[in-house]
């Protein structure tokens, strides 16, 4: 994990992540980030939501309004 | 593999992550811009006091928010918060309530602690009707709507909280929505910093209790005519009543210096302080 957010560094591109159970699958990433970068997956989670899925993190430009719209405290943006 | 750690979580009581919130909630935002506000400002928490009432948005505070926490009774977190103002007026108190505590019960609180320009900070997060007890009436709720107890419709007009506030002779007042949350941020971070009454009038979705009345059954639809249905303070200054009436009107409505109370109570408890040693003086 460390090699790969190394690697995003020095590309210059933002992580992304995503706590898994403390989603409640409301959606609102998905429709409110301006570069549409999240999308509905399949999986879910422990108590039983769909998760969003980040399909294409080099799009994201760090605007953190996802991190900040999200009720849920569950999507990180490490914005370096 | 262990969970990536939200660095808020800091600020928030991490035990019992995550939130009774129902999905799609407003609260949650309004509890993400909170806290991010007062990591913004550098706060203290532990020389903040939170005080709210009852109702879903009271939960943000209580038990969420990790500083001292008053959770009241309905309708009088004001009240309360005014204590705690005049007898410590070296910490920080914030009162985030919903439309019921603030507006529907605690009016009057809220034009009294308004007109007294007492140093708090007043975060009401409006969703429009009841929703914790199963969606009846509130003062807020629009004109046309059912509820629980409104089976036909709402005759009533819905309150303009932030304009009575303004008029009320509070000394900063703004209005924003759930969807506009980095102006809210900001927002709330001016109202903890500066001195005197601030309040800020929070429009909030409500998509189990309030949305399934609507037509609105999620937190998106809301979300989505909140953006559409905005306007900034400044545009809406040269439209009609007819034209606003179906528009939400965001933006900074006051930021005025007025004398505040605390300090006003102090000067007045000096003054005496000073007479009755003068008058001790004379007599010995």
């Amino acid at each position: 994990m460390y090699a790969s957010l190394l690697e995003r560094h020095r590309r210059g591109c933002k992580l992304i992540e995503i706590t898994e159970n403390l989603c409640k699958g409301c959606e609102i990433c998905i429709e409110f980030c301006p570069l549409k970068v999240f999308e509905k997956s399949d999986k879910l989670n422990r108590k039983g939501y769909y998760l969003p899925v980040v399909t294409d993190e080099d799009q994201c430009v760090g605007c953190r309004l996802c991190e900040l719209l999200c009720p849920e405290f569950a999507i990180i943006i490490t914005n370096e | 593999m262990s969970e990536p750690r939200h660095r808020l979580m800091d600020f928030v009581r991490e035990e019992i992550m995550p939130h009774r919130f129902c999905s799609g909630c407003g609260c949650g935002t309004v509890l993400n811009a909170f806290t991010n506000a007062v990591e913004g400002i550098g706060l203290d928490s532990a020389k903040m006091v939170c005080v709210s009432g009852i109702g879903c948005s009271s939960w943000i505070p209580s038990p969420y928010f990790k500083s001292d926490t008053l959770h009241t009774t309905h309708g009088r977190p004001i009240a309360f918060a005014t204590g705690v103002k005049v007898m410590r007026p070296d910490l920080t108190v914030v009162v985030i309530a919903g439309d019921g505590d603030v507006a529907g019960i605690g009016g009057n609180h809220l034009i009294h602690a308004a007109r007294r320009n007492i140093d708090l900070s007043v975060f009401m997060v409006n969703n429009m009707i009841y929703g914790m007890t199963g969606g009846q009436v509130a003062p807020t709720t629009p004109a046309g709507v059912k509820t629980t107890t409104t089976p036909h419709r709402n005759v009533e007009p819905a309150f303009k909280v932030a304009d009575l506030v303004v008029a009320a002779g509070a000394s900063y007042v703004a209005r924003w929505t759930t969807y506009h949350v980095f102006p809210l941020l900001e927002s709330m971070q001016n109202a903890m910093s500066r001195k005197g009454f601030s309040f800020i009038e929070i429009m909030s979705q409500c998509p189990e209790n309030y949305g399934r009345r609507i037509g609105l059954r999620t937190g998106i639809d809301f979300l989505r005519q909140f953006k559409e249905k905005a306007i900034r303070v400044d545009k809406a200054r040269g439209m009609t009543e007819e034209e606003l009436e179906d528009r939400i009107v965001i933006g900074k409505l006051c930021d005025v210096e007025r004398p505040e109370y605390v300090t006003e109570l102090q000067k007045v408890t000096a003054e005496q302080v000073d007479l009755l040693r003068a008058e001790k003086e004379k007599v010995d």
